[in-house]
């Protein structure tokens, strides 16, 4: 181990409480059994990883859909009311399926381990949390075999589109997502719980990694917006059913009601999508440029400064809806705020990688890889912050190029960079270098030419979330469409390359990369079921 | 130092490049009026700011990348904080938005200023086609797509000088060099009214009633879409504005006017069964063709099929009535104000006799205009 004295924490705890006292634990059920009733932190972060995966597959073939019918102009392959659902579907699997859960899975794997805990604090509603999402996704899944099909209206679901128009599946799609809020919800109960509770004695708050920071921030984004997604998912249960008109102008109702309802949850929710990203990268970083994160406090009040701030920007998704001036004014300056605290993180990265010693493992390649495509889709937002631009902007190809470039190089990236860096951790063994550099490069040119020529369709007019276009829009469609297949079959090399790396590949040592910082590293690789089943001795770096 | 210069040279480079491209049609258009004009400069002005920006800070990135590699023997410092560092890059960026803001603000106040209007004109949108009404001329028109669906579905190949899915029967016709107020609303979902080259989005929303404005500068035809998800062909809404010269505006309405009065004429006389189903044809083909379809199979359970619909075709006074009102709870809008009593008639008439529904019987515009005035 290579490394820097005085520059990182001393971990102090002998190999027997690390990993020596799986005698203390009851042996667990065999076979499914053994999945559906762990309450083991490892265990339910895989399945919670595997599940992530399988349904970013699913929603990804939605997407391929998606592209395939874009290819060129006409209708070719679907009719626009598949097509819809297509678009629907792609938006809610990816968001609260894919990504969410993703995150949620490595929240369950590592905070435990870099906090120097023995489990999550509640490990049952652990359990239960995840085993809530298949019924939600199989119940929402099972909406595109209903007569009428599934939802149609876009993930956004504006009403009255999906209340007095939406199709008889809808009640089903609000029951989904109730149940994928729950589990959201305990989730992040839990996470705050271990977060607070359970941090081995001498880690303040101020010494915890960043990605414990950023989950903790995130659940408590969870814990403030969710329920106001529940409310007006029920409202719109009502509505549909019961013959209310919260959203329903005939009635007295406001339509925009719903979007400001909606937006109040969903720009926190791109937050929840985004800061565990940070957390992560702020992990890789330093790992492979072997130098400490510059600027560790004020990342976490970045991180803290964005999550406040996310509540007060909802309405930038709403300035062509008919805003009074002076609102128009306030989310703009607000939202244009975001962009100091986003700036800081960034600039933290870069200086933390001058004068460092950096070398380009897969890890690391995926994170510089985010920090500056996601700066990119920074560099839009803030564009898209100027409401007056945005009245041309708004519901444009330009806006889904934004979004994609936040979340696909943002999100995805980071959540694979995150698998590549702890893979060593969960299965003992290297990911296959090769595989990695292949998936790695072939991704980031598949989401370069999928999501950049968009930002061009945008500004020349085209709008999202149809079918057919223009035949002006042709060019950077069909370029779209071949960088999305490009990027979709790559996927295939990350499944393989985990695949094998589970059942085999260079053995990694406890340390698996050389510079790595925090308590995770101190515990054997494959990480025992039970770990610090006494806690470590924390102690912070000599400055 | 040299790598440094060799990125910033890469980097202008990328941005000249950049330029180009967006010189050539990949950008937001300048448009005709000057708040599209004003818009077009804060798009380019934030643009150039983030690429200036982006050269800077991914210039440090990739110098820092090249240079500190370790497989180049580069050790590590170990420095980890800076105050005066981190209030600086603070501090900078938020003077780059102040700057920003203010020419954003008063642009956006510019947008909001719809008063002292020379026309008024109310903007509809509707399950899927914008309705125009001149407000105080007795003008109003509705607008739908015009091109084949035969194309759209690929029965026939798209025709490239015909501007495919951006043209419509109607066109919004507007004089130039006068301030236009536009009202909008909607009689169902939420739409949004978007044409790039007035800069123009605004949204439609039923119970509701929004305002923009517009003081178009040249002649000319200008081309946009519904821009918020709305159903099934919300692709299939678009938007053709017709900007004239004042005089050529003031005759369009006139013959507007007159035409609508010799339709008004023809509600009293007696319909032939021809004119009604030739008539007829041409309302199915535009308005309710995208739900119901070409050969009246509809899409079920949303949109019910008409060929053989054992209840249309018992029931003549239930079908006009469904025709006139609508049906509550579902899709199906009410055509009372979209249509007029001659084209409520053929319609009907039409989708009686259509596709095997050959009743035989047929609805007058009299009988329609009847039941609209009870």
């Amino acid at each position: 181990m290579a490394m820097n004295p005085g520059s990182k924490p001393v971990l102090q705890h002998s190999t027997a409480t690390a990993g020596g006292m799986a005698e203390a634990h009851p042996a667990p059920p065999s076979g499914l059994l053994r999945w559906l009733l762990t309450t083991n932190h490892k265990e339910i972060g895989s399945l919670y990883l595997i599940f992530s995966l399988v349904m970013f597959f699913i929603g990804g073939i939605f997407a391929m859909v998606v592209r395939a019918e874009l290819f060129q102009p006409g209708l070719q392959l679907v009719q626009p009311e598949f097509f819809n659902q297509m678009t629907t579907m792609h938006g809610l699997i990816m968001v609260f399926a894919a990504v969410m859960p993703a995150f949620t899975g490595l929240a369950n794997w590592m905070i435990p381990l870099q906090i120097g805990a023995p489990d999550m604090a509640l490990p049952r509603l652990n359990n239960f949390s995840f085993w809530l999402l298949p019924v939600a996704f199989t119940l929402l899944l099972s909406t595109l075999f209903m007569p009428g099909g599934g939802p149609n209206f876009g993930w956004t679901f504006y009403a009255p589109l999906s209340t007095t128009y939406g199709p008889p599946s809808t009640t089903f799609f609000i029951l989904s997502l109730h149940i994928a809020g729950i589990s959201s919800i305990l989730g992040a109960i839990n996470i705050i719980a271990t977060i607070l509770n359970m941090r081995a004695p001498g880690m303040r708050m101020m010494d915890m990694p960043l990605f414990v920071w950023t989950w903790l921030i995130t659940s408590f984004l969870l814990i403030a917006v969710m329920p106001v997604l529940a409310g007006v998912i029920t409202m719109m249960l009502m509505d549909i059913n019961f013959g209310t008109s919260f959203f329903d102008a005939a009635g007295g109702g406001d339509p925009v009601l719903f979007q400001h309802l909606f937006w109040f949850f969903g720009h926190p929710e791109v937050y929840i999508m985004i800061l565990p990203a940070f957390g992560i990268v702020s992990a890789i970083i330093p790992t492979f440029a072997r130098k400490r994160l510059f600027g560790y406090a004020s990342m976490v009040y970045a991180t803290a400064a964005i999550a406040i701030l996310s509540f007060l920007v909802w309405a930038h998704h709403m300035f062509v809806v008919g805003l009074p001036l002076v609102a128009e004014l306030f989310f703009m300056y607000c939202t244009m705020l975001i962009a100091v605290p986003t700036g800081v993180k960034v600039f933290n990265w870069i200086t933390t990688l001058f004068r460092g010693s950096i070398s380009f493992e897969p890890p690391m390649l995926f994170a510089l890889a985010f920090v500056v495509l996601f700066t990119i889709g920074g560099f839009s937002g803030l564009m898209l912050a100027i409401a007056p631009a945005d009245f041309q902007y708004h519901d444009t190809y330009f806006v889904v190029a934004h979004f994609h470039y936040v979340l696909v190089p943002g999100a995805v990236f980071a959540i694979m960079a995150g698998v590549y860096y702890w893979l060593p951790k969960w299965t003992g063994h290297y990911p296959n270098e090769r595989l990695a550099q292949w998936h790695f490069w072939l991704s980031v040119v598949g989401v370069n030419l999928t999501f950049f020529p968009m930002h061009f369709a945008g500004l020349a007019g085209m709008p999202r979330r149809i079918p057919d276009y223009a035949l002006q829009f042709a060019d950077f469609n069909l370029v779209s469409s071949l960088g999305a297949f490009l990027f979709g079959a790559s996927q295939l090399l990350f499944v393989a390359v985990v695949v094998l790396c589970v059942r085999g590949g260079r053995r990694a040592p406890a340390q698996a990369w050389d510079y790595a910082e925090d308590l995770e590293w101190s515990v054997p690789s494959p990480a025992p079921l039970h770990t610090f089943d006494t806690p470590p001795t924390f102690e912070r770096p000599a400055h | 130092m040299r790598t440094l210069l060799v990125l910033l040279a890469g980097g202008g480079l990328l941005a000249g490049s950049l330029q180009t491209a967006l010189a050539n049609g990949w950008n937001m258009p300048v448009g005709v009026t000057e708040l599209s004009g004003e818009i077009y400069s804060l798009h380019m002005i934030i643009f150039w700011i983030c690429v200036a920006i982006g050269v800077v800070v991914f210039g440090v990135m990739f110098y820092s990348l090249f240079r500190f590699r370790r497989s180049k023997g580069a050790k590590a410092a170990n420095f980890h904080e800076n105050t005066l560092v981190e209030v600086i890059w603070t501090a900078i960026p938020l003077l780059i938005l102040v700057g920003m803001a203010v020419p954003a603000t008063a642009t956006l106040k510019k947008m909001y200023d719809a008063s002292d209007a020379d026309l008024d004109v109310m903007i509809i949108g509707q399950q899927w086609r914008w309705r125009y009404d001149y407000l105080g001329e007795g003008v109003a028109m509705t607008s739908n797509l015009a091109t084949p669906r035969t194309q759209i579905r690929g029965d026939e190949p798209i025709d490239a000088s015909a501007n495919y899915l951006l043209e419509v029967d109607e066109p919004l016709v507007l004089p130039v060099g006068q301030k236009v107020r536009f009202l909008f609303t909607s009689d169902d979902v939420i739409h949004s009214w978007w044409v790039p080259e007035l800069a123009i989005k605004q949204d439609t929303v039923p119970g509701f009633i929004n305002e923009n404005w517009v003081r178009i500068d040249e002649p000319g035809i200008y081309r946009g879409q519904c821009a918020e998800l709305c159903g099934v062909d919300h692709a299939f809404m678009p938007i053709v504005v017709r900007a004239v010269e004042e005089e050529e505006f003031e005759a369009w309405l006139a013959s507007r006017r007159e035409a609508a009065e010799e339709e008004a004429m023809g509600i009293d006389r007696e319909w032939q069964m021809s004119e009604l189903m030739e008539r007829g044809e041409q309302v199915y083909g535009s308005v309710c063709v995208s739900c119901h379809q070409q050969e009246g199979t509809g899409n079920p359970p949303a949109f019910p099929a008409l060929a053989g619909n054992e209840q249309l075709l018992s029931d003549a006074d239930w079908h006009t009535s469904t025709v006139i009102n609508g049906v509550s709870g579902a899709a199906m809008p009410a055509f009372r104000n979209t249509l007029n009593p001659v084209e409520i008639a053929a319609v009907v008439t039409y989708t009686r006799n259509a596709w095997g529904n050959d009743t035989g019987d047929s609805v007058q515009p009299s009988e329609v205009a009847e039941r609209l005035s009870d």
